[in-house]
This record gives C-alpha cells, sequence and structure tokens, in this order.
C-alpha cells in the first residue's frame, strides 16, 4: 500500500509540471494586458507603465518568466496578487473554505438523494418508479445550471421568500471567522440565529451545485446495481434467506460502490474547481468566483495560483478515490 | 409425508419473443435423508426447477404448482419474509460457479457466520466457534487463517468447500446441489463428490444432486429423475435405471456413457433439446429417438405406471436397453 502510494504520488510530477506550464501560457495567450486593466478608466503615463512592466518582469523572455515563477512555485512561494497585493496563498485560504463547504454540501446532498434513488431504481426496474427517476435525472443533468438556480431564486426567494438571493450569511450577524466554515463558525459565535441564516443561505446554491451530481450519481448508481445484481454472489446471498434490504444494501450495494466512487470522485473535483457559475449567480465568495474575477482582470499570479492549487486538489481527490476502491473491494487491493 | 413435496410445477419466462415454457409440469418428491439425482442435457431445466423451489428465479419467471410443500408447510402461502426463515436454514443450495458465487468484498467468514447470525441467533463467539467447525468438517486446511481470507485468495475446490460450509451451516434438512463439480478440475470434482456424500450421511440431510454426470450419479444417488425439455420423463431408483432405463431418453443417455461403449466411436444423442420455437406438437424427445413412429410426433405421451418408471413415452422400453 505504501509503495502503491508512492508511486502515485511520483505520477504527480508530470502532471503538476504540466498545469503549471498551462496556467502560465494559458492567461498569457490571452488578449488583454494586466497593466492596463489595472490602470482602468484613469489611464497611465508611458514612463509608469514601463516602469510597472519592468516590476512585473515581462520584459523578460518568457521561459526566464517562466523559470522564476516556477522556482518560486517549488518554494512555496505562489505570488502576489497584482490587483490586492496580498500572496496568492492568502487570498486562497481566506475564500476556499467557502468553496469548500458548499462543495461538500452539494456532494453530501447529491449522494444521499442519488446513491438511494439509484439503487431503489434498480432494485425496481422498469417500473414507475424506476422510469419516473431516470427522466428526472435526465432532465436534471440537462438543465443549464444558470437558468435553475434563476428559476429557484424566482421561486423560493422572489415568490415565496424563504430563502436568501445571494450571500453565505445576514448582515446583522457579525462574528469572528476561526474555521471559515458558516456553519461551524456560527455555531462557534453563539449568536442565536446565525447557524440558521447560514444554513437558509447554503440552501439554493447546494440543490444549485448538487443537481448535476445527483442525476449523474443516481443514473451511476442504477447502472451499475443493475449489473451486480445479475451476479451469482447475489443469488447466493438471496439463497442465505437474507432480507432484501441486506442483499441489495449490503451484498449489492458495496459491490456497485466502485463505478460509483468513480463518478463521486469525478464530481468533487468538478464541484472544487467549477462551482464558478454557481458562486457568481449566488455572489458566494468563493474560489470560482475568485478565478473568475482574477480572469478578467489579468491577475496573472492569482490566476496561475488558483488552477495549480484547484488542479492539486482534484488529484488528490482521485488518489483518494483509488485508496478507496482498494478499502471497498480487496480483490483490486490485491491486484495493485 | 415427504420432506419435500412438488406437483406440477410449471415456470414460464417472460421474454422480448413471447413466454418460454422452462419447466413443464415437473413433480419432485424427496424424503427426509433421501438422495436425489436429477439428470439431464443443458436446458432441460433442472436448475430452474430447483431455483423456482428456492424463490431464487429473476421477476421475469412465473411460476406455477400444484403443490409445493416442505414439511408440510405450503411454500406458495408463506409471505416472502416467513419463507425467508426457510431458505438458508432448512433448504439451502449451492452453485456451479463456486468462484463467482462467493461476494468479493466479504472474508469467508463474514459470509459464513451471516446464516448463523440470521437463522440461529448466535453471539459473536458462537458464530466464530462454528464457523470454525464448519470449515474443519468441509476439510479446509488452517481454517482460523482462511476465515479472514478474501473470495479472490481461494482456489475453486476450496471456494466450493466454503460454499457447501455456508450451505450446511444452519443445520439443512435439505441440500440442493446444483452441478456442484462443472467447474471445477476433474481430480477436484472426485473429492467435493465425496465431501457431499459424507457430509449427507453424518448429518442425515436429504440431497438433491443436479447433474448431468451419469457417474456421479450411479456413486451417490439413490434416485434419479430424468429430465427433458423441462419434463420429468423417468424416476426410477438408481440400480433399476441404470439396470433397466424405460424411457429412450435415459437409454440413449445411458449409451453416450464411455464405459458402456461398444463400438469405438461413442454414441450420441443426434440433435439439441428443443428450444422456445421448435418444440414438437407430440412428444417432445420424438425427433430425436430412434423408436418414433407417427403417434410420437403428433400426440403428447402419457406418464406411464411406476413399474415402467413414469416414464413419459408412448412406447416404453420392457427389457434391458
Amino acid at each position: 500500500m505504501i509503495r502503491y502510494l508512492l508511486s502515485r504520488l511520483l505520477t504527480f510530477l508530470p502532471t503538476f509540471l504540466g498545469v503549471t506550464l498551462i496556467s502560465f501560457a494559458f492567461i498569457r495567450v490571452l488578449p488583454g494586458d494586466p497593466i492596463i486593466v489595472m490602470a482602468g478608466e484613469r489611464g497611465l503615463t508611458e514612463e509608469r507603465y514601463a516602469e510597472l512592466y519592468r516590476q512585473f518582469g515581462f520584459d523578460q523572455p518568457l521561459p526566464v518568466q517562466f523559470w522564476n515563477y516556477l522556482t518560486g512555485v517549488l518554494q512555496g512561494d505562489l505570488g502576489t496578487s497584482y490587483v490586492t497585493k496580498r500572496p496568492v496563498w492568502d487570498e486562497f485560504f481566506a475564500l476556499f473554505p467557502a468553496t469548500l463547504e458548499l462543495s461538500l454540501c452539494a456532494i453530501v446532498f447529491a449522494i444521499a438523494i442519488g446513491l438511494p434513488a439509484g439503487v431503489i431504481a434498480a432494485v425496481n426496474r422498469g417500473k414507475l418508479f424506476d422510469r419516473a427517476l431516470m427522466s428526472t435525472a435526465l432532465v436534471g443533468y440537462s438543465m443549464p445550471i444558470f437558468w435553475w438556480a434563476l428559476l429557484l431564486i424566482i421561486v423560493f426567494s422572489g415568490n415565496l421568500g424563504w430563502t436568501p438571493v445571494s450571500g453565505r450569511m445576514d448582515l446583522i450577524y457579525y462574528f469572528p471567522q476561526v474555521t471559515g466554515f458558516m456553519l461551524i463558525d456560527s455555531l462557534l459565535s453563539g449568536q442565536n440565529g446565525a447557524f440558521a441564516s447560514a444554513v437558509r443561505h447554503l440552501i439554493l446554491p447546494t440543490i444549485v451545485l448538487g443537481t448535476i451530481p445527483l442525476a449523474v450519481i443516481a443514473r451511476q448508481t442504477r447502472s451499475a446495481m443493475l449489473e451486480v445484481l445479475s451476479e451469482d454472489y447475489i443469488r447466493t446471498a438471496r439463497a442465505k434467506g437474507l432480507s432484501p434490504l441486506r442483499v441489495n444494501g449490503l451484498h449489492a450495494l458495496r459491490n456497485a460502490m466502485i463505478p460509483v466512487i468513480t463518478v463521486i470522485g469525478l464530481s468533487v473535483g468538478t464541484l472544487l474547481a467549477g462551482a464558478i457559475l454557481t458562486e457568481t449567480i449566488f455572489s458566494w465568495p468563493g474560489i470560482g468566483k475568485w478565478m473568475v474575477d482574477s480572469i478578467f482582470r489579468r491577475d496573472y499570479p492569482v490566476v496561475q495560483g488558483g488552477l495549480l492549487l484547484i488542479a492539486s486538489m482534484v488529484m488528490v481527490v482521485n488518489l483518494t478515490v483509488d485508496i478507496l476502491y482498494g478499502l471497498i473491494n480487496p480483490k483490486i487491493r490485491a491486484r495493485k | 409425508m415427504a420432506l419435500l413435496s412438488i406437483r406440477n410445477l410449471t415456470v414460464e419466462f417472460a421474454t422480448a419473443s413471447g413466454s418460454f415454457r422452462a419447466v413443464d409440469g415437473v413433480d419432485v418428491a424427496v424424503e427426509a435423508g433421501d438422495i436425489l439425482a436429477i439428470v439431464g442435457e443443458s436446458g432441460s431445466g433442472k436448475s430452474v426447477s430447483m431455483l423456482a423451489l428456492m424463490g431464487l428465479l429473476p421477476w421475469t419467471a412465473t411460476v406455477t404448482a400444484d403443490e409445493m410443500s416442505f414439511d408440510g408447510q405450503d411454500l406458495r402461502k408463506l409471505a416472502p419474509r416467513t419463507r425467508r426463515r426457510i431458505i438458508g436454514k432448512d433448504i439451502a443450495m449451492i452453485f456451479q460457479e463456486p468462484m463467482s458465487s462467493l461476494n468479493p468484498c466479504f472474508t469467508v467468514g463474514f459470509q459464513i457466520k451471516e446464516g448463523l447470525k440470521k437463522h440461529m441467533g448466535l453471539d459473536a463467539r458462537a458464530r466464530e466457534a462454528r464457523a470454525l467447525d464448519l470449515m474443519e468438517m468441509v476439510g479446509i486446511p488452517d481454517p482460523a487463517r482462511r476465515l479472514n481470507a478474501y473470495p479472490h485468495q481461494l482456489s475453486g475446490g476450496m471456494s466450493q468447500r466454503v460454499m457447501i460450509a455456508m450451505a450446511i451451516a444452519c443445520r439443512p434438512r435439505l441440500l440442493i446441489a446444483d452441478e456442484p463439480t462443472t467447474a471445477l478440475d476433474v481430480t477436484i470434482q472426485a473429492q467435493i463428490i465425496d465431501l457431499l456424500t459424507e457430509l449427507q450421511a453424518e448429518t442425515g440431510m436429504a440431497l438433491i444432486l443436479i447433474t448431468h454426470d451419469m457417474g456421479v450419479v450411479a456413486e451417490t444417488a439413490r434416485r434419479v429423475s430424468v429430465q427433458y425439455a423441462g419434463q420429468k420423463v423417468e424416476e426410477q431408483p438408481v440400480g433399476p435405471l441404470f439396470a433397466t432405463p424405460h424411457h429412450p431418453y435415459t437409454s440413449a443417455l445411458l449409451a453416450a456413457l464411455p464405459e458402456r461403449a461398444t463400438t469405438r466411436l461413442l454414441p450420441t444423442i443426434p440433435g439439441v433439446v428443443p428450444g422456445q420455437f421448435d418444440r414438437p406438437g407430440g412428444c417432445l424427445f420424438a425427433p430425436r429417438c430412434a423408436f418414433a413412429d407417427d403417434l410420437c410426433r403428433t400426440t403428447p405421451p402419457p406418464v406411464q405406471a411406476p413399474d415402467l418408471g413414469l416414464a413419459r413415452c408412448h412406447h416404453p422400453l420392457e427389457g434391458r436397453a
């Protein structure tokens, strides 16, 4: 297992280098000049422009710029934002908890509903529930996220007034951010109603962000379960006189979890990286919104560093998924 | 009263091209402690009839029977929950493919103890002890270590031994072995059959052995039921069946045994078991039967008297074939 982990970590190196190079190149290929963008409407003098140009190191050849960036990264220095003048690390860690909180809520929501729904659909294949669920899942999967978000906002925030439109917390509450997770910090603050407010703010973004993973997980669980249910060992389990709950929920589901874990892992990766639309619509102060803003500002260090950190997280999630495979099915562990 | 009594069992599968009758009016009766062999080619409905008894058929199957009772209880009328108290406890079953019949995600011990918990209500310590006993009974060396093994760490023969241990865990009164040796090496086959007969003698349980190996039948069974295309065509005690088969099909099966071959080329039965679309109008065996006449080809045959082996034939054979 240790050897396997180490060999997997080694494969991270080329991926890591590749991501660094791509993020470095990607932002520079975009038209636009960070100095001009920073100057905005006011404009700036030729001399000031030249001074900044040198200060940011744009006068050096691109390979040298990349080398400087890379050596910085390897020493743990992701650079400083052109706009806020704060280190990319600090910005990332200030904003990441918001994204993580939302992503975790979304994936928990998706698993909590998608997994049982997929199991029930597979066990009752061809029946009304199965067909209804699969059609709904297809709709959920195909729905444009921004439109779905707006629809929910109009109904639940606009017409019914049950949930807030945006943000993470009502303005009347103020407390120190200990962990960065509103659900925890609001509890720690001991302020009445703060936790409820955090929950209310989370509901709509969670549903919006969790919809596609929910649909994918439900469909994947169903098809994996259908495959497993026709296996000989399921017949053996039933021949022991075990209850359907135990046969389907333990013997079948555990085997069906391998492909399901894979899509959950992929979903977590995309959620962490791709909450961009949801965060933008709900003004959620997370890294998705941060990345979008930084791209518009041509804030090179932030875009590069952000992409790199997001890619690293996706790699870690994938590694976790690989380890989980072995825990679920010992046969896979033995093959490695 | 028979331990197991099934009369006129019919199983139909709904398929895309209409319904298919896999089992057609089969009777099975087993006394306590008896050993019944059910023989027949692939596709003769041997496994399906037993799976129907166990309630293990997929939802596309429709099972009907005039009687299906175990130890005086009408299985047809039991609620699924009540029936599951009998299945796996009083009636157990082992299958053709031991390697794929064990769940790859759980240890052997877990899978053996599962039934003990459900049916016997043993506590953890008693389950552990019983599981060790069972592993020893089925001849698995180093049982304590093997309990923690996963199925992929076992050979096919070991897996079948584990399956047997699982099946006899709750001291069943009827064990159904569905071609338990088909997937195993020849040397292992004999060991598994020996193990089954030993366990049967020790525990006094009844045994239904589904097989197409006449050699195994001769060594093991007391009574033999021959199935063809979903119908029972003959039933006799093992000695008389081998001596004087009454149905031409039984006779042809026996003639195909290498031990009985008189020519250099082994005799075979031409043709295959009829499927969904080519079922003959009269006797189902008529197209392959050496004795068939016009009556056989047009009229389904009657079931003959017990002294003619209940043969389903117009012209049962009387003397030695």
